[in-house]
């Protein structure tokens, strides 16, 4: 990978937040934000940093300031500090605490420069370190990128052996010993000479007034007794007892519900409408309307949620045109029209593509094209949140996986300071990356601005939800491969077109930034991945398309790992080599890549003979810093397939809780699985197709698949949990179905051309 | 309008054509009942109506005829369900949005058919769990069903 082709370029995020006018200087990078909870504390409770507060009777609270959707974060998180502080989980409370820049994830964008994880050059690394600047200045509390441990690993125990470091000096004070022969245990610092001890709660107030050591010893790990395990997750008593932990389940004093109708044509707005017809509905009290930088249209008020929803049906709207290619067809033409001109980007470019493919005889060639529809989030939650604005401080109630920037866009909405929009995170019902957007928090503002000083909460209907997503984009990749018959494939080349999921993510959370340079997620999946091929070639271009699009698990790697690894199946298939072998050879420089091969191989038994019907299919893709490998086997019964069983081995190089981890790469399976079964979004007259898990399913406990996952942890780095298990499933399920005697499928859903055991 | 809910009679509003779901969220302030659709589709609104497992969102209440359960009245965090227990031992939930709904499935389910083969669990479990708990949610129902035998 050629570093000078790289280095000429200007880095997207890092130049839009230059670009944004927030000065990026030494002394705001090495600058530490205050302490949030230190505004905030209860009678006797003290803070030590903004991850710790201890009240007298000896109550311990971490702050664990990612979103939990389901992912085992707070679990993990307070883990990092307890086992610093000497606690067990038993033993503490767990909160998210309040938004605030100090919050800021520090690991979220360090991968985001155009490079491979196993990029370890010059450039990378200072790329990398200055994305992690932008993410200090701009404070972003973001939960996502399955960055949330690596941002973490080190904040969170230091936090938790600074306090115990400070209470053990408040009590070294009290006893008057040296601090060093004071010990912890079950929440007390005790001097074994004497057994004289005191609480946590008995020196907080004291210790909190103590300067936080300069230099701390972290416990080794052979030392740990929470992180390597599997604790009980601190979230789930409440998830199993129905307790109001979500944004939809908000309740406070005065409160009154709402829901939205927005434009069903994006960027379009009302032409007319007639509000009586929603207002003669028992219960509702207002409708009003939405100009936002998200789109258009009205909110219903209403005394509860029935009321709003009956009310959004009746009321009488009709809509502009759409602007855009009205239905999918005409969308995808334009996708395609992107691969005619040359393209945007080319973030891997070895040896000479051109040369290669101009001598190569007619039966080396391989020359197809696949494309992916676009996707929904499809959160079980449908989008919520709930708001007051009153005496000049707004309150947000929302399950968001980005705090911070809902605190500043949010505060240009009602124009005030940033530091007057406190934002309350709750639980979050599914997150995907749909809550870390801004629609369903500014349209809950808009309507606080008209209830008089009360709370609104505003829930949308699946319909609503389903219909107004930031969706996964679709995209075409056309690629063409020289495979001489029996050996490694000489030349591989792709081009993938694709809107951009930054480009209309920022139109519309930061409309005065417009970013520039390339944008990794139109090929990553593709260019990043551990193969050595001597005429190599990922290239991207960017499909003008004003359809909202969105992070979706695992973005672009999501169809980019499809495109990639099934097109790889074909090379294998044209030279006569295994699947599993060819990759093997052309991983052979990257051991991590081929320790998951290797171990996948191992627990699948691949290459065992199989009866008729059945078909294994492999696939690998590196995302967020983790290898996975992964066979899926299916079985064809009366026509129908049924996926029998899904093997994955991933390389994480630390695990820090095996069950979540393991839990997060069966979900990912289940989320790209129940994808290529039969999810589309479609388009017909500018508008969303698909309403509700009648025409937008997902996999069901019937068709589940046994999954099977270990881990492994040799890599020098640490990589992600949440995302990385998605992107091998679709190649893998798809290379299945073919070898199980089925067709070469290059279009998703699967289901367009096969049918699915129920 | 009043309903026995949960063994109490509670107030549920005067609008017989109200779902029961909303009925008992924004009304009853019963909240562990949840909303995914309001198309019986997904099952997170899943309560017991006379015992039988029931999508409460196409459920109005002027057509609830009989004593309604939600998760709330099978066992809180002091006296929690065999099921509740089994879920907590198999560290079943992710986001948990689903889990409710998929409770009072299971809940109905054993009561109906104390061990259930894997064919029942399909059956009876199509509610939708956008995390994927599935294969844990199978264990939990098996292992819940053979302490209910021990306790028989």
């Amino acid at each position: 990978m050629g570093i000078a082709k790289i280095a000429r370029r200007t880095f997207l995020i890092g130049a839009a937040a230059v670009a944004g006018g927030v000065a990026v200087g030494y002394y705001y990078v090495q600058k530490p934000y205050e302490n949030p909870l230190k505004n905030d504390l209860s009678e006797g409770e003290s803070t030590f940093n903004p991850y710790v507060k201890i009240s007298k009777d000896n109550e311990i609270t971490i702050i664990a300031p990612r979103a939990e959707m389901g992912q085992g974060i707070h679990t993990t998180l307070a883990a990092l500090v307890a086992e610093e502080l000497d606690v067990s989980l038993e033993q503490i409370k767990v909160e998210h605490g309040p938004g605030d820049f100090a919050y800021y994830n520090d690991a979220m964008l360090a991968e985001g420069g155009p490079f491979p994880f196993f990029e370890e050059g010059f450039v990378a690394q200072t790329m990398s370190g200055a994305m992690r600047g932008v993410s200090k200045v701009l404070g972003l509390q973001v939960t996502g990128g399955s960055s949330s441990i690596k941002d973490g690993y080190d904040k969170m125990r230091k936090a938790g052996c600074a306090a115990r470091h400070l209470l053990i000096a408040a009590a070294a004070k009290k006893l008057e010993v040296p601090a060093e022969n004071l010990r912890t245990a079950n929440k007390l610092v005790i001097d074994p000479e004497t057994n004289r001890s005191f609480t946590y709660g008995e020196l907080a107030e004291d210790a909190a007034q103590v300067e936080p050591p300069s230099d701390m010893k972290l416990r080794d790990p052979s030392e740990w007794k929470l992180l390597g395990k599997s604790p009980q997750r601190v979230d789930i008593p409440a998830k199993v007892t129905g307790a109001p932990i979500f944004g939809i389940d908000v309740e406070l004093p005065e409160m009154v519900h709402a829901t939205v109708k927005m434009s069903p044509r994006f960027w379009a707005k009302a032409k007319s409408v007639n509000k009586e017809t929603a207002l003669a509905v028992p219960g509702v009290r207002d409708v009003v309307e939405l100009e936002t930088t998200t789109g258009s249209g009205f909110g219903i008020i209403a005394d509860h949620t029935w009321a709003a929803f009956k009310g959004a049906e009746a009321l009488e709207v009709e809509w502009e045109d759409a602007s855009y290619p009205a239905d999918s067809e005409s969308m995808f033409e334009k996708i395609s029209e992107a691969l005619d001109t040359p393209a945007d980007q080319a973030l891997r470019d070895d040896g000479d593509v051109e040369t290669a493919f101009a001598d190569a005889p007619r039966e080396e060639l391989l020359d197809v094209e696949y494309r992916v529809p676009w996707l929904a989030h499809a959160c079980l939650e449908p989008m919520n949140a709930t708001a007051q604005w009153k005496d000049g401080v707004l309150d947000i109630w929302a399950p968001t996986q980005a705090p911070t920037i809902l605190q500043m866009v949010c505060a240009s909405l009602v124009e005030v300071e940033s530091k007057d929009v406190r934002v309350h995170t709750t639980m979050l019902g599914g997150g995907f990356g749909r809550r870390g957007e801004i629609d369903f928090v500014i349209y809950a503002v808009e309507l606080a601005k008209r209830t008089n000083g009360k709370p609104v909460k505003v829930t949308w209907t699946r319909e609503e939800d389903t219909r107004h997503d930031t969706y996964r984009p679709a995209a075409i990749a056309k690629m063409r491969a020289r495979v001489p018959t029996g050996q490694m494939p000489e030349a591989v080349d792709m081009h993938i077109a694709v809107p951009s999921i930054l480009k209309s993510v920022m139109a519309r959370t930061f409309p005065s930034i417009s970013p520039s340079g390339p944008d990794k997620i139109l090929t990553e999946g593709a260019f990043d991945q551990p193969y050595k091929i001597d005429n190599y070639r990922v290239q991207g271009s960017e499909a003008d398309l004003p359809i909202p699009v969105g992070f979706w698990r695992s973005v672009g790697n999501s169809c980019n790992a499809w495109f990639h690894e099934s097109f790889m199946d074909e090379i294998a298939e044209k030279a006569q080599l295994d699947p599993l072998e060819m990759r093997l050879e052309l991983m052979k420089d990257y051991p991590a890549a081929i320790g998951v091969v290797r171990k996948v191989a191992d627990m699948s038994n691949w290459g065992a003979p199989m009866s008729q019907g059945k078909g294994k299919g492999f696939a690998h893709c590196l995302s967020f810093g983790t290898w996975v490998a992964m066979v899926v086997e299916v079985e064809t019964v009366d026509e129908e397939i049924k996926i029998s069983n899904v093997w994955a081995a991933c390389e994480l190089g630390k695990v820090l809780d095996p069950q979540i981890v393991k839990a997060q790469i069966m979900s990912s399976v289940v989320f790209g699985l129940s994808s290529a079964m039969g999810q589309a979004i479609t388009f017909e007259n500018g508008e969303v197709v698909e309403g509700n898990f009648y025409d937008y399913d997902f996999m069901r406990m019937s068709q589940c698949p046994q999954i099977h996952v270990e881990l492994l942890e040799s890599y020098h780095k640490m990589g992600g949990a949440g995302e990385p298990g998605m992107p091998p499933t679709l190649p893998a399920l798809a290379n299945a179905i073919y070898q199980a005697g089925g067709t070469r499928i290059r279009s998703m859903p699967l289901s367009d051309e096969v049918s699915f055991a129920v | 309008m009043k309903l026995n809910i949960n063994g109490r009679l509670q107030e549920i509003g005067n609008d017989p054509e109200m779902p029961l779901l909303w009925a008992l969220r924004d009304i009853a302030g019963l909240k562990g009942t949840k909303f995914g659709c309001g198309v019986a589709a997904c099952g997170a609104c899943t309560v017991h109506v006379d015992g039988m497992p029931t999508r409460s969102c196409q459920l109005a209440v002027g057509d609830v005829d009989g004593p309604v359960t939600t998760i709330e009245g099978i066992g809180d965090l002091a006296n929690l369900h065999a099921v509740q227990k089994a879920w907590i031992d198999e560290q079943v939930p992710q986001c948990g949005y689903c889990q409710s709904g998929q409770i009072m499935a299971a809940v109905a389910l054993l009561e109906e058919t104390p061990e259930p083969s894997d064919d029942d669990i399909n059956q009876a479990m199509s509610n939708l769990c956008r995390c994927g708990t599935y294969p844990r949610i199978r264990a939990a129902i098996i292992r819940a069903s053979s302490s209910l035998k021990q306790e028989a």
